[in-house]
Protein backbone atom coordinates (compact mmCIF):
# COMPACT_ATOMS: atom_id res chain seq x y z
CA UNK A 1 0.00 0.00 0.00
CA UNK A 2 1.34 3.38 -1.04
CA UNK A 3 1.86 6.39 1.47
CA UNK A 4 -0.93 8.51 1.48
CA UNK A 5 0.07 12.27 1.71
CA UNK A 6 -3.46 14.13 1.41
CA UNK A 7 -6.27 12.52 3.42
CA UNK A 8 -9.49 14.10 3.74
CA UNK A 9 -12.28 13.25 6.28
CA UNK A 10 -16.06 13.89 5.95
CA UNK A 11 -14.83 17.62 5.29
CA UNK A 12 -17.26 20.22 5.81
CA UNK A 13 -17.49 24.12 4.76
CA UNK A 14 -20.28 26.77 4.49
CA UNK A 15 -19.92 30.47 4.05
CA UNK A 16 -22.83 31.35 6.09
CA UNK A 17 -25.89 29.61 3.85
CA UNK A 18 -24.35 28.48 1.11
CA UNK A 19 -22.88 24.94 1.92
CA UNK A 20 -19.98 24.63 -0.25
CA UNK A 21 -18.50 21.42 1.08
CA UNK A 22 -20.92 18.96 2.39
CA UNK A 23 -18.79 16.08 3.78
CA UNK A 24 -15.79 15.35 1.11
CA UNK A 25 -13.28 12.56 1.26
CA UNK A 26 -10.41 12.05 -0.96
CA UNK A 27 -7.00 10.78 -0.29
CA UNK A 28 -3.89 11.41 -2.65
CA UNK A 29 -1.32 8.64 -2.29
CA UNK A 30 2.51 9.81 -3.24
CA UNK A 31 3.48 9.93 -6.58
CA UNK A 32 0.38 10.50 -7.71
CA UNK A 33 -1.87 12.69 -10.02
CA UNK A 34 -5.10 13.59 -8.84
CA UNK A 35 -7.40 15.45 -11.25
CA UNK A 36 -10.80 17.20 -9.31
CA UNK A 37 -13.24 18.41 -12.02
CA UNK A 38 -16.37 20.48 -10.88
CA UNK A 39 -18.58 22.78 -11.90
CA UNK A 40 -17.81 26.59 -11.58
CA UNK A 41 -18.68 27.41 -7.52
CA UNK A 42 -18.45 23.34 -6.66
CA UNK A 43 -15.88 24.54 -3.70
CA UNK A 44 -12.62 23.13 -5.72
CA UNK A 45 -10.60 26.13 -4.60
CA UNK A 46 -12.08 25.68 -1.39
CA UNK A 47 -11.06 22.42 -0.79
CA UNK A 48 -7.35 22.94 -1.77
CA UNK A 49 -7.34 26.22 0.17
CA UNK A 50 -8.39 24.01 3.25
CA UNK A 51 -5.38 21.76 2.50
CA UNK A 52 -2.93 25.33 3.10
CA UNK A 53 -4.59 26.61 5.67
CA UNK A 54 -5.84 29.35 3.96
CA UNK A 55 -9.65 28.59 4.89
CA UNK A 56 -10.40 26.42 7.86
CA UNK A 57 -13.23 23.78 7.72
CA UNK A 58 -16.17 23.58 9.47
CA UNK A 59 -16.08 20.14 10.52
CA UNK A 60 -13.78 16.92 9.08
CA UNK A 61 -10.48 16.15 9.00
CA UNK A 62 -8.14 17.43 6.52
CA UNK A 63 -4.03 15.23 7.20
CA UNK A 64 -1.73 16.81 4.96
CA UNK A 65 1.74 14.90 5.37
CA UNK A 66 0.40 12.97 8.36
CA UNK A 67 -0.50 16.26 10.30
CA UNK A 68 -4.39 17.80 11.07
CA UNK A 69 -3.48 20.85 8.89
CA UNK A 70 -6.55 22.92 11.50
CA UNK A 71 -4.19 22.13 14.56
CA UNK A 72 -1.22 23.36 13.58
CA UNK A 73 0.37 26.56 14.98
CA UNK A 74 1.63 29.09 12.82
CA UNK A 75 5.61 27.44 12.93
CA UNK A 76 4.35 24.66 11.65
CA UNK A 77 1.72 25.62 9.39
CA UNK A 78 4.67 27.36 7.67
CA UNK A 79 6.67 23.90 7.76
CA UNK A 80 4.30 22.15 6.10
CA UNK A 81 3.17 25.40 3.66
CA UNK A 82 6.71 24.82 2.46
CA UNK A 83 6.18 21.62 1.32
CA UNK A 84 2.91 21.73 -0.52
CA UNK A 85 3.44 24.35 -4.11
CA UNK A 86 0.20 26.54 -4.61
CA UNK A 87 -0.59 27.49 -7.91
CA UNK A 88 -3.02 29.66 -8.18
CA UNK A 89 -6.23 30.30 -10.47
CA UNK A 90 -5.03 33.27 -11.69
CA UNK A 91 -1.46 33.17 -11.18
CA UNK A 92 -1.13 35.62 -8.17
CA UNK A 93 2.11 36.82 -9.06
CA UNK A 94 3.16 39.78 -7.03
CA UNK A 95 2.70 42.74 -9.71
CA UNK A 96 5.15 45.17 -7.90
CA UNK A 97 7.90 42.83 -8.95
CA UNK A 98 10.13 41.34 -12.10
CA UNK A 99 9.51 37.56 -12.08
CA UNK A 100 13.21 37.44 -10.92
CA UNK A 101 12.01 38.93 -7.66
CA UNK A 102 8.70 36.84 -7.90
CA UNK A 103 10.75 33.77 -7.69
CA UNK A 104 13.10 35.47 -4.97
CA UNK A 105 10.35 36.06 -2.64
CA UNK A 106 9.83 32.69 -1.52
CA UNK A 107 13.55 31.88 -1.82
CA UNK A 108 15.29 34.62 0.43
CA UNK A 109 12.53 34.47 2.59
CA UNK A 110 13.01 30.53 3.39
CA UNK A 111 16.45 29.46 2.89
CA UNK A 112 18.62 31.02 4.84
CA UNK A 113 22.57 32.02 3.88
CA UNK A 114 22.31 31.68 0.32
CA UNK A 115 25.22 33.35 -2.14
CA UNK A 116 23.99 35.65 -4.88
CA UNK A 117 25.14 33.27 -7.36
CA UNK A 118 23.39 30.27 -5.54
CA UNK A 119 19.83 32.54 -5.79
CA UNK A 120 20.82 33.67 -9.27
CA UNK A 121 21.48 29.90 -10.75
CA UNK A 122 17.87 28.52 -8.92
CA UNK A 123 16.37 31.55 -10.63
CA UNK A 124 17.50 30.47 -14.37
CA UNK A 125 16.99 27.19 -13.45
CA UNK A 126 13.17 27.13 -12.67
CA UNK A 127 12.91 29.40 -15.38
CA UNK A 128 14.52 27.09 -17.65
CA UNK A 129 12.38 24.24 -16.61
CA UNK A 130 8.94 25.91 -17.19
CA UNK A 131 11.00 27.10 -20.52
CA UNK A 132 10.77 31.04 -19.95
CA UNK A 133 14.34 32.07 -19.34
CA UNK A 134 13.95 35.24 -21.35
CA UNK A 135 11.07 36.49 -19.07
CA UNK A 136 13.26 36.85 -16.30
CA UNK A 137 13.50 40.94 -15.79
CA UNK A 138 10.12 41.44 -17.37
CA UNK A 139 6.61 42.74 -15.53
CA UNK A 140 3.87 40.31 -14.93
CA UNK A 141 1.85 42.71 -16.60
CA UNK A 142 3.93 42.40 -19.13
CA UNK A 143 3.34 38.83 -19.64
CA UNK A 144 0.79 37.00 -21.68
CA UNK A 145 -1.84 34.43 -19.39
CA UNK A 146 -0.35 31.37 -20.21
CA UNK A 147 3.28 32.80 -19.09
CA UNK A 148 1.85 33.70 -15.88
CA UNK A 149 0.85 30.57 -15.32
CA UNK A 150 4.29 29.02 -16.01
CA UNK A 151 5.90 31.70 -13.60
CA UNK A 152 3.88 31.23 -11.13
CA UNK A 153 4.26 27.63 -11.53
CA UNK A 154 8.18 28.22 -11.33
CA UNK A 155 7.68 30.58 -8.23
CA UNK A 156 6.32 27.34 -6.40
CA UNK A 157 8.82 25.05 -7.54
CA UNK A 158 11.53 26.78 -6.39
CA UNK A 159 11.46 25.88 -2.87
CA UNK A 160 10.70 21.75 -3.94
CA UNK A 161 7.63 21.00 -2.75
CA UNK A 162 6.65 16.77 -2.38
CA UNK A 163 3.16 18.18 -2.88
CA UNK A 164 1.93 20.27 -5.89
CA UNK A 165 -1.59 22.04 -6.12
CA UNK A 166 -2.74 23.34 -9.84
CA UNK A 167 -5.63 25.65 -9.32
CA UNK A 168 -7.50 25.34 -13.06
CA UNK A 169 -3.99 25.53 -14.94
CA UNK A 170 -5.38 25.71 -18.36
CA UNK A 171 -8.23 27.97 -17.40
CA UNK A 172 -8.67 30.56 -20.68
CA UNK A 173 -5.45 29.41 -22.70
CA UNK A 174 -5.16 28.29 -26.30
CA UNK A 175 -5.51 24.76 -26.80
CA UNK A 176 -1.94 24.96 -28.11
CA UNK A 177 -0.69 26.49 -24.44
CA UNK A 178 -2.93 24.18 -22.86
CA UNK A 179 -0.99 21.52 -24.51
CA UNK A 180 2.09 22.69 -23.13
CA UNK A 181 1.22 23.33 -19.67
CA UNK A 182 -0.54 19.94 -19.95
CA UNK A 183 3.62 18.74 -20.42
CA UNK A 184 5.09 20.73 -17.88
CA UNK A 185 2.70 19.17 -15.44
CA UNK A 186 3.38 16.11 -16.41
CA UNK A 187 7.45 17.02 -16.61
CA UNK A 188 7.21 18.20 -12.98
CA UNK A 189 5.70 14.94 -11.69
CA UNK A 190 8.75 13.48 -13.50
CA UNK A 191 11.62 15.53 -12.62
CA UNK A 192 10.70 16.53 -9.01
CA UNK A 193 8.75 13.18 -7.89
CA UNK A 194 6.29 14.98 -6.56
CA UNK A 195 2.29 14.13 -5.40
CA UNK A 196 -0.51 16.69 -8.08
CA UNK A 197 -3.78 17.85 -7.54
CA UNK A 198 -4.72 19.68 -10.90
CA UNK A 199 -8.30 21.25 -10.58
CA UNK A 200 -9.52 21.59 -14.16
CA UNK A 201 -12.63 22.05 -16.58
CA UNK A 202 -10.75 20.55 -19.55
CA UNK A 203 -10.72 16.94 -19.96
CA UNK A 204 -8.09 16.53 -21.83
CA UNK A 205 -5.96 18.34 -19.68
CA UNK A 206 -7.58 15.65 -17.04
CA UNK A 207 -6.69 12.55 -19.26
CA UNK A 208 -3.01 13.79 -20.04
CA UNK A 209 -2.09 14.75 -16.30
CA UNK A 210 -4.55 12.70 -14.11
CA UNK A 211 -3.84 8.93 -12.60
CA UNK A 212 -7.39 9.04 -11.27
CA UNK A 213 -10.17 11.84 -11.74
CA UNK A 214 -12.81 12.70 -8.29
CA UNK A 215 -15.78 14.44 -9.50
CA UNK A 216 -17.23 17.52 -7.16
CA UNK A 217 -20.98 17.65 -7.56
CA UNK A 218 -23.17 19.30 -5.14
CA UNK A 219 -20.96 19.55 -2.36
CA UNK A 220 -19.83 15.66 -2.50
CA UNK A 221 -17.24 13.53 -4.79
CA UNK A 222 -19.54 11.74 -6.73
CA UNK A 223 -17.77 9.75 -8.68
CA UNK A 224 -14.34 9.27 -8.61
CA UNK A 225 -11.37 6.36 -10.39
CA UNK A 226 -9.23 5.97 -13.37
CA UNK A 227 -10.41 8.71 -16.46
CA UNK A 228 -11.76 5.25 -18.20
CA UNK A 229 -14.24 4.47 -15.20
CA UNK A 230 -15.58 7.93 -14.78
CA UNK A 231 -16.74 8.36 -18.11
CA UNK A 232 -17.08 5.59 -20.16
CA UNK A 233 -19.73 4.41 -17.73
CA UNK A 234 -20.99 7.88 -16.35
CA UNK A 235 -24.75 7.39 -15.38
CA UNK A 236 -24.67 10.87 -13.94
CA UNK A 237 -26.12 12.86 -15.94
CA UNK A 238 -23.71 15.77 -14.44
CA UNK A 239 -20.74 13.97 -14.95
CA UNK A 240 -21.74 12.82 -18.44
CA UNK A 241 -22.38 16.57 -19.80
CA UNK A 242 -18.81 16.86 -18.38
CA UNK A 243 -17.90 14.61 -21.44
CA UNK A 244 -20.18 15.74 -24.06
CA UNK A 245 -19.39 18.78 -23.84
CA UNK A 246 -15.70 18.22 -23.83
CA UNK A 247 -15.29 15.59 -26.69
CA UNK A 248 -17.82 16.43 -28.87
CA UNK A 249 -19.05 13.97 -31.60
CA UNK A 250 -19.14 14.26 -34.84
CA UNK B 1 -31.24 31.22 15.15
CA UNK B 2 -29.01 34.13 15.41
CA UNK B 3 -29.27 35.26 11.96
CA UNK B 4 -33.13 35.13 12.62
CA UNK B 5 -32.87 37.53 15.46
CA UNK B 6 -30.35 39.35 13.28
CA UNK B 7 -33.18 39.41 10.84
CA UNK B 8 -35.59 40.93 13.41
CA UNK B 9 -33.51 43.49 14.69
CA UNK B 10 -34.93 47.38 13.16
CA UNK B 11 -32.13 48.78 11.01
CA UNK B 12 -30.79 51.38 13.12
CA UNK B 13 -29.57 48.71 15.41
CA UNK B 14 -27.85 46.69 12.91
CA UNK B 15 -26.05 49.51 11.59
CA UNK B 16 -24.87 50.63 15.10
CA UNK B 17 -23.78 47.01 15.77
CA UNK B 18 -22.00 46.82 12.29
CA UNK B 19 -20.03 50.17 13.37
CA UNK B 20 -19.37 48.69 16.83
CA UNK B 21 -17.82 45.27 14.82
CA UNK B 22 -15.79 47.71 12.76
CA UNK B 23 -14.89 49.50 15.43
CA UNK B 24 -13.58 46.45 17.45
CA UNK B 25 -12.05 44.47 13.92
CA UNK B 26 -9.89 48.35 13.52
CA UNK B 27 -8.82 48.17 16.92
CA UNK B 28 -7.76 44.44 16.49
CA UNK B 29 -5.35 45.07 13.15
CA UNK B 30 -4.22 48.28 15.51
CA UNK B 31 -3.13 45.62 17.83
CA UNK B 32 -1.90 43.09 15.62
CA UNK B 33 0.62 45.93 14.45
CA UNK B 34 1.77 46.64 17.45
CA UNK B 35 2.47 42.64 17.91
CA UNK B 36 4.34 42.41 14.85
CA UNK B 37 6.04 45.94 14.40
CA UNK B 38 8.84 44.70 17.34
CA UNK B 39 9.30 41.08 17.09
CA UNK B 40 11.73 39.63 14.07
CA UNK B 41 12.30 39.04 11.03
CA UNK B 42 12.41 42.37 9.66
CA UNK B 43 11.35 43.49 6.89
CA UNK B 44 14.37 46.56 6.57
CA UNK B 45 15.06 46.57 2.72
CA UNK B 46 11.09 47.03 1.88
CA UNK B 47 10.45 49.51 4.97
CA UNK B 48 12.80 51.59 2.72
CA UNK B 49 11.43 50.91 -0.26
CA UNK B 50 8.20 51.97 1.23
CA UNK B 51 9.89 55.72 2.93
CA UNK B 52 11.08 56.25 -0.48
CA UNK B 53 8.07 55.66 -2.05
CA UNK B 54 6.14 58.02 0.46
CA UNK B 55 8.68 60.78 0.02
CA UNK B 56 8.67 60.81 -3.88
CA UNK B 57 4.66 60.29 -3.83
CA UNK B 58 4.21 63.51 -2.12
CA UNK B 59 7.20 65.93 -2.60
CA UNK B 60 6.15 67.68 -5.78
CA UNK B 61 2.77 68.48 -4.15
CA UNK B 62 3.49 68.96 -0.68
CA UNK B 63 6.44 71.12 -2.16
CA UNK B 64 3.97 73.35 -4.52
CA UNK B 65 1.23 73.76 -1.73
CA UNK B 66 3.63 74.53 1.14
CA UNK B 67 5.04 77.55 -0.96
CA UNK B 68 1.93 79.05 -2.08
CA UNK B 69 0.34 78.10 1.43
CA UNK B 70 2.92 80.49 2.73
CA UNK B 71 2.64 83.13 -0.31
CA UNK B 72 -1.07 83.69 0.09
CA UNK B 73 -1.49 83.19 4.15
CA UNK B 74 1.67 85.93 4.17
CA UNK B 75 -0.36 88.04 1.62
CA UNK B 76 -3.84 87.97 3.18
CA UNK B 77 -2.77 88.55 7.10
CA UNK B 78 -1.13 92.03 5.76
CA UNK B 79 -3.92 94.00 6.00
CA UNK B 80 -5.19 93.44 9.76
CA UNK B 81 -1.74 93.54 10.95
CA UNK B 82 -1.26 96.84 8.95
CA UNK B 83 -4.18 98.36 10.40
CA UNK B 84 -2.46 98.07 13.99
CA UNK B 85 0.73 99.14 12.65
CA UNK B 86 2.45 96.28 13.26
CA UNK B 87 2.88 94.75 9.73
CA UNK B 88 6.55 93.97 10.95
CA UNK B 89 4.89 90.98 13.49
CA UNK B 90 4.07 89.08 10.26
CA UNK B 91 7.30 86.72 10.40
CA UNK B 92 6.36 86.06 13.93
CA UNK B 93 2.44 85.54 13.18
CA UNK B 94 3.33 83.06 9.98
CA UNK B 95 5.97 81.30 11.69
CA UNK B 96 3.24 80.03 14.33
CA UNK B 97 0.68 79.25 12.18
CA UNK B 98 2.50 77.20 10.23
CA UNK B 99 4.79 75.30 12.76
CA UNK B 100 1.73 74.69 15.01
CA UNK B 101 -1.17 74.07 12.19
CA UNK B 102 -0.76 74.46 8.91
CA UNK B 103 2.45 72.51 8.21
CA UNK B 104 1.40 69.24 9.71
CA UNK B 105 -2.57 70.09 8.51
CA UNK B 106 -1.67 70.67 4.89
CA UNK B 107 0.93 67.62 4.94
CA UNK B 108 -1.10 64.91 6.29
CA UNK B 109 -4.23 65.84 4.51
CA UNK B 110 -2.33 65.53 1.05
CA UNK B 111 -0.36 62.26 2.36
CA UNK B 112 -3.67 61.15 3.20
CA UNK B 113 -5.02 61.96 -0.26
CA UNK B 114 -1.54 60.65 -2.49
CA UNK B 115 -0.21 57.88 -0.13
CA UNK B 116 -3.59 56.48 1.82
CA UNK B 117 -5.42 56.19 -0.94
CA UNK B 118 -2.14 54.63 -3.29
CA UNK B 119 -1.90 52.20 0.09
CA UNK B 120 -5.49 51.38 0.45
CA UNK B 121 -5.04 50.62 -3.70
CA UNK B 122 -2.37 48.65 -3.59
CA UNK B 123 -2.96 46.25 -0.81
CA UNK B 124 -6.82 46.04 -2.27
CA UNK B 125 -5.62 44.67 -4.91
CA UNK B 126 -3.12 42.47 -3.62
CA UNK B 127 -6.14 40.88 -1.39
CA UNK B 128 -8.53 40.66 -4.51
CA UNK B 129 -6.04 38.79 -6.67
CA UNK B 130 -4.81 36.90 -4.18
CA UNK B 131 -1.23 38.01 -3.71
CA UNK B 132 -1.83 37.66 -0.15
CA UNK B 133 -2.53 34.23 -0.03
CA UNK B 134 0.37 33.76 -2.29
CA UNK B 135 2.50 34.89 0.23
CA UNK B 136 1.08 33.03 2.87
CA UNK B 137 1.11 29.68 1.48
CA UNK B 138 4.63 30.93 0.44
CA UNK B 139 5.29 30.79 4.56
CA UNK B 140 5.42 34.69 4.67
CA UNK B 141 3.88 36.47 6.81
CA UNK B 142 1.61 38.83 4.62
CA UNK B 143 1.19 41.24 7.59
CA UNK B 144 4.63 41.99 8.35
CA UNK B 145 5.51 42.85 4.78
CA UNK B 146 2.75 44.74 3.57
CA UNK B 147 1.02 46.37 6.72
CA UNK B 148 4.07 46.35 9.43
CA UNK B 149 6.34 48.03 6.85
CA UNK B 150 3.73 50.67 5.09
CA UNK B 151 2.30 51.83 8.87
CA UNK B 152 6.17 51.87 10.34
CA UNK B 153 7.19 53.99 6.60
CA UNK B 154 4.41 56.54 6.95
CA UNK B 155 5.00 56.89 10.80
CA UNK B 156 8.51 57.99 9.98
CA UNK B 157 8.09 60.05 6.95
CA UNK B 158 5.25 62.14 7.83
CA UNK B 159 7.31 64.31 10.40
CA UNK B 160 9.99 64.71 7.83
CA UNK B 161 7.30 65.57 5.32
CA UNK B 162 6.22 67.97 7.75
CA UNK B 163 9.59 69.59 8.65
CA UNK B 164 10.19 70.04 5.00
CA UNK B 165 6.44 71.85 4.70
CA UNK B 166 7.14 74.24 7.54
CA UNK B 167 10.26 74.86 5.52
CA UNK B 168 8.80 75.91 2.31
CA UNK B 169 5.62 77.28 3.54
CA UNK B 170 8.32 79.68 5.62
CA UNK B 171 10.53 80.27 2.56
CA UNK B 172 7.35 81.47 0.33
CA UNK B 173 6.58 83.73 3.09
CA UNK B 174 9.95 85.25 3.11
CA UNK B 175 9.66 85.88 -0.64
CA UNK B 176 6.17 87.33 0.24
CA UNK B 177 7.55 89.54 3.01
CA UNK B 178 11.07 91.04 1.42
CA UNK B 179 8.97 92.11 -1.72
CA UNK B 180 6.73 93.90 0.72
CA UNK B 181 8.45 95.06 3.77
CA UNK B 182 12.05 94.49 2.97
CA UNK B 183 13.37 91.87 4.95
CA UNK B 184 16.14 90.14 5.03
CA UNK B 185 16.43 86.72 5.50
CA UNK B 186 18.30 86.69 8.34
CA UNK B 187 16.00 88.67 9.89
CA UNK B 188 13.11 86.74 8.89
CA UNK B 189 14.11 83.83 10.44
CA UNK B 190 16.09 85.69 13.54
CA UNK B 191 11.77 86.33 13.98
CA UNK B 192 10.72 83.28 12.83
CA UNK B 193 12.75 81.49 16.21
CA UNK B 194 11.97 84.04 18.15
CA UNK B 195 8.60 83.20 18.02
CA UNK B 196 8.23 79.64 17.87
CA UNK B 197 9.05 77.64 21.24
CA UNK B 198 10.23 74.76 22.17
CA UNK B 199 6.58 72.85 23.17
CA UNK B 200 5.16 74.07 19.25
CA UNK B 201 8.21 72.09 18.00
CA UNK B 202 7.36 69.14 20.01
CA UNK B 203 4.11 69.01 19.36
CA UNK B 204 4.07 69.59 16.01
CA UNK B 205 6.76 66.34 15.76
CA UNK B 206 3.97 64.18 17.63
CA UNK B 207 0.83 65.39 16.09
CA UNK B 208 2.75 64.50 12.70
CA UNK B 209 3.84 61.10 14.29
CA UNK B 210 -0.04 60.26 14.87
CA UNK B 211 -1.30 61.84 11.82
CA UNK B 212 1.54 59.40 10.04
CA UNK B 213 0.39 56.37 11.93
CA UNK B 214 -3.30 57.27 10.95
CA UNK B 215 -2.76 57.12 7.30
CA UNK B 216 -0.87 54.43 7.10
CA UNK B 217 -3.08 51.96 9.25
CA UNK B 218 -6.45 53.03 7.90
CA UNK B 219 -5.00 52.45 4.38
CA UNK B 220 -3.76 49.34 5.14
CA UNK B 221 -7.21 48.03 6.78
CA UNK B 222 -9.06 49.20 3.97
CA UNK B 223 -6.75 47.45 1.64
CA UNK B 224 -6.37 44.67 3.79
CA UNK B 225 -10.32 43.84 4.24
CA UNK B 226 -11.52 44.88 0.92
CA UNK B 227 -13.96 42.65 -0.78
CA UNK B 228 -13.96 40.43 -4.02
CA UNK B 229 -13.48 42.42 -6.93
CA UNK B 230 -12.18 45.61 -8.73
CA UNK B 231 -15.23 47.78 -7.29
CA UNK B 232 -14.56 46.56 -3.90
CA UNK B 233 -10.82 48.07 -5.09
CA UNK B 234 -11.99 51.44 -5.50
CA UNK B 235 -14.16 51.30 -2.80
CA UNK B 236 -10.66 50.89 -0.47
CA UNK B 237 -8.77 53.37 -1.89
CA UNK B 238 -11.48 55.77 -1.21
CA UNK B 239 -12.57 54.98 1.95
CA UNK B 240 -9.09 54.85 3.39
CA UNK B 241 -9.01 58.79 2.38
CA UNK B 242 -12.07 59.94 3.57
CA UNK B 243 -11.44 57.64 7.23
CA UNK B 244 -8.25 59.15 7.41
CA UNK B 245 -9.02 62.66 6.63
CA UNK B 246 -11.58 62.63 9.00
CA UNK B 247 -9.74 61.16 11.70
CA UNK B 248 -6.81 64.01 10.62
CA UNK B 249 -9.54 66.56 11.88
CA UNK B 250 -10.36 64.65 15.35
CA UNK B 251 -6.88 64.57 16.11
CA UNK B 252 -5.92 67.78 15.41
CA UNK B 253 -8.69 68.97 17.69
CA UNK B 254 -8.05 66.44 20.38
CA UNK B 255 -3.87 68.12 20.26
CA UNK B 256 -5.08 71.42 20.20
CA UNK B 257 -7.08 70.68 23.92
CA UNK B 258 -3.81 68.59 25.17
CA UNK B 259 -1.19 71.85 23.83
CA UNK B 260 -3.47 74.12 25.40
CA UNK B 261 -3.84 72.32 28.61
CA UNK B 262 -0.17 72.48 28.86
CA UNK B 263 0.01 75.90 28.11
CA UNK B 264 -1.89 77.06 30.67
CA UNK B 265 -0.07 74.76 33.38
N1 LIG C 1 -13.74 33.45 1.36
C1 LIG C 1 -15.00 33.22 0.96
N2 LIG C 1 -16.03 33.85 1.53
C2 LIG C 1 -17.30 33.61 1.14
N3 LIG C 1 -17.63 32.77 0.16
C3 LIG C 1 -16.65 32.12 -0.47
C4 LIG C 1 -15.28 32.31 -0.10
N4 LIG C 1 -14.51 31.53 -0.90
C5 LIG C 1 -15.37 30.88 -1.71
N5 LIG C 1 -16.65 31.23 -1.46
C6 LIG C 1 -17.83 30.70 -2.14
O1 LIG C 1 -17.74 29.29 -2.17
C7 LIG C 1 -18.18 28.79 -3.41
C8 LIG C 1 -17.12 27.87 -4.00
O2 LIG C 1 -16.02 28.66 -4.37
P1 LIG C 1 -14.74 28.06 -5.11
O3 LIG C 1 -13.84 29.21 -5.36
O4 LIG C 1 -14.20 26.93 -4.34
O5 LIG C 1 -15.34 27.54 -6.46
P2 LIG C 1 -14.61 26.70 -7.57
O6 LIG C 1 -15.14 25.32 -7.55
O7 LIG C 1 -13.14 26.86 -7.43
O8 LIG C 1 -15.13 27.43 -8.88
P3 LIG C 1 -14.31 27.95 -10.16
O9 LIG C 1 -14.23 26.80 -11.08
O10 LIG C 1 -15.16 29.03 -10.72
O11 LIG C 1 -13.00 28.43 -9.68
C9 LIG C 1 -18.50 29.98 -4.27
O12 LIG C 1 -19.90 30.12 -4.31
C10 LIG C 1 -17.88 31.15 -3.58
O13 LIG C 1 -18.68 32.28 -3.72
MG1 LIG D 1 -11.68 27.95 -8.28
Amino acid sequence: MKEKVVEAIGLKKSFGDLHVLKGVDLELYRGETVVILGKSGAGKSVFIKIMVGLLTQDSGVMRVLGQDVEKLKTKALNTLRLKIGFSFQNSALYDSMTVKENLEFPLVRNIKNLTRKEKDLKIEEMLDSVGLPQTINQMPSELSGGQKKRIGVARTLILNPEIMLYDEPTAGLDPITCMEINNLINEVQDRFRTSSIVITHDLTCAKITGDRMAVLLDGQFRSKGSFQEVFSKAEDQQVKSFYDYNFIES
Amino acid sequence: MAEEADDRKPLLSKKIDKFFKGLADAWSFVRRYFQEAFLPPFEFKELIHQCYRIGVESLPLISLTGFIVGIVFTNQSRPSLSEFGASSWLPSLISIAVVRAMGPLVTALIAAGKVGSSIGAEIGSMKVTEQIDAMEVSATNPFKFLVVTRVTATTIMIPLLVMYTDFVALMGSFLNVNANEMVSLTTFFFQVFESITFLDIWSSVLKSIVFGFTIGIVGCYKGYNSTKGTEGVGRAANSAVVISMFLIFIEELLALQIVNAIRNM
